[in-house]
């Protein structure tokens, strides 16, 4: 759909350049970006109007629906209230970045296999609150997975629930 | 396409409109727009099999998607519709979405695709007419193909998973046989379809297709789509319906680095129909989101409270309650004679249930994305009616409408919004006033406050009882506010359309029976809301008969049999007819009650709760295990029990009536729109809160009920039942009962 995507940002790894000294150093799935304009953009905006990485999606602007989340030294955060000002010097993961080249993440593989999508526009944020939820709770309970507060419209939550004991699975072993 | 395409191929679509009635004639304007194909479709060594279906060389079969995805599912089960009677494996498909198919016909505008709309759950019912023949008609071409090859005759052929077997063990690949099928002749009559009992396909629980893409960031919704030169647009909307600018500053926000531009767009006219942009607004036009955002943030505006400066949900629920003590509304339907039973009950019961204004919400917030040049414009957006967007375009540019083209993508949600098409009114408007491709966003906030809300209604239910507590007469009384306000498309429609259906239960079943609509003067914009009249009037007449089953000291359910009774055909006008089974419906309700335990002790403050809907040809019963221990509503078991015919993709049912299921508990828990002196009180998700992973029950228990029926569609039957079968199980948990939507503290106050 995109008819001059900057393909920089999902294909290669070329760099974008600083382009004056004030710019701000970002390192994105891996790779390094600069940034020179408005440091209070949200890190959402520069990941999708700039690097075009359209991953992560924007909801609501306050960080309440949490479809922009991304994570930023492996913690979920929502990207649409993370002023690049404060993401600089961190390193973010968005949902391109998830998996290790050909082989998807585990809550990937998880979400394909319980089917969890239906619209799939909160998807990308649910998956990142998953990964972070499975860092800090290997063999999450019920309780545990009701801690996640992004929203869904199409009410996937079962599935992503069943989704999320899966993918326990698929990283620690089987749970008890 | 890799070769000229000749006169057969032509002549095979005008049978494919002849088999269907649906899809149009017109292979050369077709050939002519081959452009908007997807690659895969278009590409190199494949070969063309009608509209749907291309096989390539190596047997790599593509089927296109026609639908609107809006995450019911369409673009999964509607080609899995092609890909059985193709008789190929799932597998093997490669599913690609198709753009809008718009040709100009003989007889008027037409599209090559058949219907590409999403609304009414009509996709699947629509798909199963013509979808079905579409991938026969090329498998039959394939079989022409290898008898032709191999001499043998038709009937010492068959098909499997992508190969052509004869008799004699000889195969062949669809592949292999693609290239001389294309040049067969098309049948000149509709072949023959598979018996089900011949599916491989259909009926078989399948992955969407899409699941890669979205769960890797791939998928692309509307918003996702960028253009080289494209300018980016926010409007600020007024606020007081039907206002206007009263004064504008915007030196501050045209000094925002980045902004371009600062317009003003014209709202319409009171009292006109509404077919563009809903609002009058200023589009702060800058060089992207954010800057246009910040612009947006720096515009100095006051405003004109315009003529509805006094509309406020407590005028309104006055006005119905004064609209409900006369007697001069407009007859919906009348059986019998309610009055005369009135007059000889020996008791009269009745209550009355309101039910607000709500917001779509969609996940992705309205957007477009649109270029437009001298003699063509390009549109790329997250819809429900690409027609819709179709005619808005050429209206507002006089680009005729073979000239727009319009490229699909998935929609981060849709529940009838994106049946409007006011967003693209709104970007078609800038892109004309700055002359550059147009990028526009929606912010949550223009969002929940600028919308086509569901109606807002009070419904006033009275039966009458006679000495043996037997039901001699049911009236059905609605004040609201209708939905075809402003509504250009259903001028012709009674007021009280999608508020008040004649057909719907309980009509028919009892002999003195009256419906009448009271209409309440609004300026909201009101539109489709998923499953617009049910979810508006089913909360009513099902809560109604819960407390009338309490009443008279009968079981809920058994009074809900009772009134059903024999299973037979009713006659049903509305959408979703002609004809309402009572046996279905009494059915899913038997399996739900079941399914639940109904008639068992729930635990301490446990209470069960039951309801049961028919909604657009669909049958759908819901039953929840409930507490409320001081007012904090758990739902610790939900059953939802369906009949929708014949499934396509169970896993799809599966997750409709889940999601069905959620939306209408976030729903009757959490949701309404309030007015205060003609302004929407909500703004965002913080007052408008969807339900959380921490409200929803744990699971939805899903029951498919059998059956070898026409399938409806499956996207909107999920909702009706669960609003009342909520609300009766917190009475029986409680005591209290909830008349009024949403709950919201309502429990807390009085537990």
């Amino acid at each position: 759909m995109q008819d001059t995507p900057i393909d920089s940002a999902r294909t290669s790894s070329v760099p974008f350049v600083a382009d004056d000294d004030t710019s701000l150093p970002l390192r994105i799935n891996g790779k390094p970006f600069f940034h020179g304009g408005d440091p209070s953009m949200p890190l959402l905006w520069f990941l999708r109007d700039t690097l075009r990485l359209t991953g992560t999606k924007f909801g609501c602007g306050i960080g309440a629906c949490g479809a922009c989340t991304v994570l930023v030294d492996g913690k979920a955060q929502r990207s649409c209230l993370t002023p690049i000002s404060a993401a600089t010097g961190h390193d973010i993961v968005t949902i391109e970045g998830l998996a290790t080249g050909d082989a998807l993440h585990p809550v990937q593989r998880a979400w394909i296999e319980a089917d969890v999508a239906q619209c799939g526009y909160c998807q990308a944020g649910q998956i990142m609150a998953a990964v972070d939820l499975l860092k800090r709770t290997p063999k999450p309970n019920d309780a545990d997975i009701s801690r996640i507060t992004n929203l869904c419209r199409c009410g996937t939550y079962p599935r992503s629930r069943q989704a999320i004991k899966r993918a326990a699975e698929l990283m620690h072993g089987a749970t008890k | 396409m890799s070769k000229p395409v000749n006169d057969s191929r032509r002549h095979f679509l005008s049978v494919m409109a002849g088999a269907s009635g649906a899809l149009i004639v017109g292979w050369r304007t077709a050939l002519a727009s081959q452009s908007d194909l997807p690659l895969e479709l278009r590409g190199g060594v494949a070969e063309q099999l009608g509209p749907f279906v291309r096989i390539s060389a190596d047997n790599r079969i593509t089927i296109g998607a026609r639908g609107c995805e809006i995450g019911q599912g369409v673009i999964t089960s509607l080609p899995m519709l092609i890909a059985e009677e193709l008789d190929v494996d799932w597998a093997q498909v490669k599913v690609e979405q198709l753009p809008y198919g718009y040709i100009e016909t003989d007889k008027g505008p037409g599209n090559k695709y058949g219907s590409q709309g999403a609304g009414g759950s009509d996709s699947i019912p629509q798909g199963w007419k013509d979808l079905r023949q579409a991938g026969a008609t090329a498998r039959w071409l394939l079989l022409q193909a290898a008898a032709s090859d191999w001499q043998l005759p038709l009937d010492q052929l068959r098909t499997e998973a992508g190969f052509v077997i004869a008799q004699t063990g000889r195969r062949a690949s669809y592949g292999q046989l693609a290239a001389a099928a294309a040049k067969i002749d098309p049948p000149t009559e509709p072949v023959a379809l598979k018996n089900p009992d011949q599916f491989r396909v259909i009926g078989k629980p399948t992955l969407t297709a899409d699941g890669p893409a979205i769960v890797t960031g791939r998928a692309e919704f509307g918003i996702d789509a960028y253009m080289a030169g494209a300018l980016f647009a926010v409007v600020l909307r007024c606020p007081h319906m039907d206002g206007d600018i009263d004064t504008l500053d915007d030196s501050e926000a045209r000094k925002v680095p980045g902004v371009k531009d600062v317009i003003r767009l014209p709202g319409p006219k009171p009292d006109e129909p509404i077919t563009g942009q809903l609002a009058t607004g200023i589009a702060v036009i800058a060089e992207n989101t954010w800057a246009a955002i910040k612009g947006r943030q720096a515009l100095k505006v006051t405003w004109t409270p315009g003529p509805w400066a006094s509309e406020s949900s407590a005028t309104l629920e006055a006005k119905a309650t004064e609209l409900l003590r006369g007697d001069d509304g407009v007859k919906v339907r009348s059986d019998g004679d309610f009055a005369k039973a009135r007059k000889d009950a020996k008791k009269v019961f009745e209550a009355r249930y309101q039910v607000p204004f709500l917001a779509h919400a969609t996940m992705e917030p309205p957007n477009a994305l649109i270029k437009i040049e001298v003699d063509h414009a390009l549109l790329i957006s997250s819809l429900q009616s690409p027609s819709g967007a179709s005619q808005i375009i050429s209206q507002l540019t006089g680009i005729p409408r073979d000239k727009i083209e319009i490229r699909m993508t998935r929609a981060g949600g849709g529940f009838g919004r994106r049946l409007k098409n006011d967003f693209v009114a709104e970007a078609v408007l800038i892109a004309k006033a700055v002359g550059k491709p147009i990028k526009l966003i929606w912010t949550r906030e223009d969002d929940i406050a600028h919308d086509f809300y569901r109606p807002f209604g009070v419904h006033h239910l009275i039966a009458t009882l006679d000495k043996k507590k037997e039901i001699t007469g049911f009236a059905h009384r609605c004040a609201a506010t209708p939905r075809p306000y402003r509504d250009v498309g259903m001028k012709d429609s009674p007021i009280y359309t999608g508020c008040l259906e004649p057909d719907d239960f309980p009509a028919q079943l009892i002999a003195n029976l009256e419906k009448t609509f009271y209409p309440i003067a609004s300026g909201m914009p009101r539109g489709w809301w998923r499953a617009p009249l049910h979810t508006f009037h089913a909360f009513a007449v099902q809560s109604f008969i819960d407390e009338l089953a309490i009443e008279l000291k009968q079981d809920p359910v058994a009074l809900r049999l009772k009134l059903l009774g024999a299973p037979r055909e009713l006659s049903y006008a509305g959408h979703g007819g002609p004809m309402f089974d009572t046996g279905r419906l009494a059915n899913v309700l038997k399996v739900c009650a079941e399914k639940i335990g109904w008639g068992r002790k729930p635990g301490q403050d446990r209470g069960l709760g039951i309801a049961c809907h028919f909604t657009f040809g669909g049958y759908a019963a819901h039953a929840f295990e409930v507490s409320a221990i001081d007012g904090v509503i758990v739902i610790h078991r939900a059953v939802c029990v369906v009949d929708v015919g014949r499934v396509v993709n169970p896993l799809g049912v599966e997750a409709q009536m889940m999601g069905g299921t959620i939306d209408g508990l976030s729903t009757a828990i959490n949701l309404g729109i309030t007015v205060k002196d003609g302004q929407v009180q909500q703004s965002n998700f913080n007052d408008y809160p969807l339900l959380r992973m921490a409200q929803a029950p744990e699971n939805v228990e899903v029951v498919i009920a059998p059956s070898d029926k026409s399938p409806s569609g499956a996207g909107e039957m999920g909702v009706p039942s669960a609003l009342p079968a909520l609300t009766n199980a917190i009475f029986a948990a409680t005591g209290f009962r909830i008349r009024t939507l949403p709950i919201g503290d309502q429990l807390k106050k009085v537990l």
